[in-house]
């Protein structure tokens, strides 16, 4: 083979880094953009208001995310309560006790799969099973097990993963001391992993919180003039809300700018709480 | 009755056979207790296969009804989607617009997440990396119902101003989306990046290749198959895709293949029409958008087992 000369090798070295940069730069760039255009669009409607008051198709200036606001709490409660101990259960039951065998491997390939159906689709089996076959209709717990169902596999995989990284000297020593498996796990292994554990109910509750086909499907009621007071109540969640403002005219945008602002304020909340959380436990383990 | 016991005290026999059960019981207690937790947890996975027996029968049941009125032959060849006034009931339209955007957005998203993934474990200097990773987490972690708003309010006058697009288009669509796969492709890629051992990259460098050259030439082809998996789940993820479209594509479902006009998706389509009423007021409707979704999921199925079994091979490779 001929070597190509050193000069040519270096250029070709330099246009691809330089490709590479701009790829990071777009994704940097975009975020900057995306926050910068919501917030420009969100300041002249930044008021009480869009906290304090119920929706409103008809005047910009009134309209609020109060029943939005308190129905993202309940559902995202409601559907930590159900998704975080099924999927921890299921997460420990995979790592620790499934012999490796047709049907554990039956059982892991349907968490990836589940992980993989489209998010609208388990608006489709919310409506079939939940609202309709089950007769729960369009309330928060109707909601909330359809987002249970969605968020479960993701639980699944990082309680695994938190599990996983917990040192297998650890159980040993606790078999050792002469404590059953189920005590070693309850005792060493789910403590130590709880940093990990924290992690999935981040994820869980992160993708809960933003997602809005799933209940645009099971939901109308974009206009709800009450605050969602429990299991049984009609709901409006901030996804559907704020997408409910775009669909509207250009007027309304300043609403749903605001709105998404007050969603990203409330991610950003939870999950600076639960790394903060996270760290210190992290710090007092190993 | 008693008994003399080793330090020459006496002690009852029933005292014995006591400190016996009770050194015996707990064991019984225990393994009772670590099967009915063991079954417990079982019950939890066991969840995974029903939820999975539920969504595919569930979608097939309705399917099924709806294949009773319209034929599936209708449904899957049929070039004509007008579910109100026709009465048409072909799905291609919807697949085609689907693929176009999936499609547009991968050309894309899949470039620059690569091209963010190589330089990130290749060329990035421990801090830059440090910087950039919790960004792409930030990127991964916005709703997609925000990454729609800011299509609409963005990108959209852009693509009007400049390139005489809809007020509604596929191409706002597709670049939004291809933007929302970046961090999806470029962790995953890191992943099988990280996966080839520094060994080869040091042996190729040793011998003389630039940083590039031994990256194009050693790691990328040692994690070709984790790569094209990263690269499917984002496809898949892409079709997926439901409130970006819905918000910035319109709801054109005439097959066109000019992206700078509206468009629609499976996805979009099951959003747009599946809301609450539906089931009674118009129940082919109704049929039809679990048609649909039965269609996108199996579509999307096939993509995932597919990117899981590129995967498990290049786990193999290397370990």
């Amino acid at each position: 083979m001929i070597p190509r000369s050193r000069r040519r090798r270096r250029v070709k070295e330099l246009i691809f880094v330089g490709l590479f940069l701009v790829s990071i730069a777009v994704a940097l760039a975009t975020v900057v953009i995306l926050l910068g255009s919501v917030v420009a669009t969100a300041l002249p409607s930044l008021r009480p208001s869009v906290l304090f008051n119920f929706a409103s198709f008809s005047n910009p200036d009134q309209a609020g995310y109060a029943a939005a606001i308190v129905g993202t709490l309940w559902i995202v409660g409601l559907t930590l309560l159900f998704s975080l101990p099924l999927g921890i259960a299921a997460g420990v039951y995979l790592e620790e006790y499934a012999p490796r065998n047709q049907l554990t491997r039956l059982l892991e390939a349907s968490v990836s799969n589940l992980a993989g159906v489209p998010s609208v689709v388990f608006g489709l089996i919310g409506l079939a099973v939940f609202v309709r076959a089950f007769g729960l209709g369009f309330t928060v717990i109707a909601a909330s097990l359809t987002l249970t169902i969605l968020v479960f596999p993701y639980v699944v995989i990082t309680a695994q993963e938190a599990v996983r990284a917990v040192p297998q000297s650890i159980r040993d020593g606790a078999v050792a001391l002469g404590s059953t498996k189920w005590q070693a796990i309850r005792r060493q292994v789910l403590p130590a992993g709880t940093p990990g554990l924290l992690t999935a109910s981040i994820l869980a509750a992160s993708r809960t919180m933003g997602e809005a086909a799933p209940l645009i499907v099971i939901s109308s009621f974009s206009l709800l003039r009450f605050l969602p007071d429990g299991p049984k109540s009609p709901f409006s969640v901030l996804p559907v809300q704020i997408f409910a403002y775009i669909s509207q005219p250009p007027a309304f945008h300043g609403v749903a700018a605001a709105g998404v602002l007050i969603l990203l304020f409330l991610l950003i909340t939870f999950n600076s709480v639960a790394i903060v959380v996270r760290n210190r436990l992290q710090r007092r383990r190993w | 009755m008693t008994t003399v016991d080793a330090n020459g005290g006496t002690i009852s026999v029933r005292a014995r056979l006591k400190t016996l059960l009770a050194s015996l019981q707990p064991i019984y207690v225990w393994e009772a207790g670590e099967a009915f937790v063991r079954g417990l947890l079982f019950v939890a996975a066991a969840l995974a296969v029903i939820v999975t027996l539920a969504i595919g029968l569930g979608l097939l049941f309705e399917t099924a009804s709806f294949f009773a009125v319209v034929s599936p032959w209708e449904f899957y060849i049929g070039t004509r989607w007008s579910p109100d006034i026709a009465r048409a009931f072909g799905v291609l339209p919807l697949v085609a617009g689907t693929l176009i955007i999936a499609g547009g957005a991968c050309l894309i998203g899949l470039p620059l997440g690569l091209g963010a993934a190589i330089y990130l474990r290749e060329y990035a200097p421990a801090r830059i990396r440090e910087t950039v990773k919790p960004v792409l987490e930030i990127l991964a972690g916005i709703p997609t119902v925000v990454f729609g708003f800011f299509g609409l309010i963005t990108i959209r006058p852009f693509l009007q101003e400049w390139f005489g697009a809809d007020f509604f288009n596929g191409m706002t669509a597709i670049i939004v989306i291809g933007i929302l796969i970046i961090p999806i492709v470029s962790s995953l890629s890191e992943d099988a990046l990280t996966a080839v051992p520094v060994d080869l990259r040091d042996g190729a460098l040793a011998l003389g290749a630039t940083r590039f050259e031994a990256m194009s030439r050693v790691v990328v082809p040692g994690a070709f198959s984790g790569i094209v998996a990263s690269f499917l789940l984002a496809f898949s993820r892409a079709v997926g895709e439901t409130m970006v479209v819905l918000i910035v594509a319109g709801q054109n479902v005439s097959v066109q293949l000019n992206p700078l006009h509206s468009m629609q998706t499976m996805a979009a389509f099951i959003a747009r029409r599946a809301t609450g009423d539906v089931s009674t007021t118009d129940p082919a409707l109704y049929g039809s958008l679990f048609a649909v979704g039965f269609t996108l999921l199996l579509i999307t199925l096939a993509i995932n087992v597919l990117s899981d079994r590129l995967r498990s091979r290049f786990r193999e490779v290397y370990e």
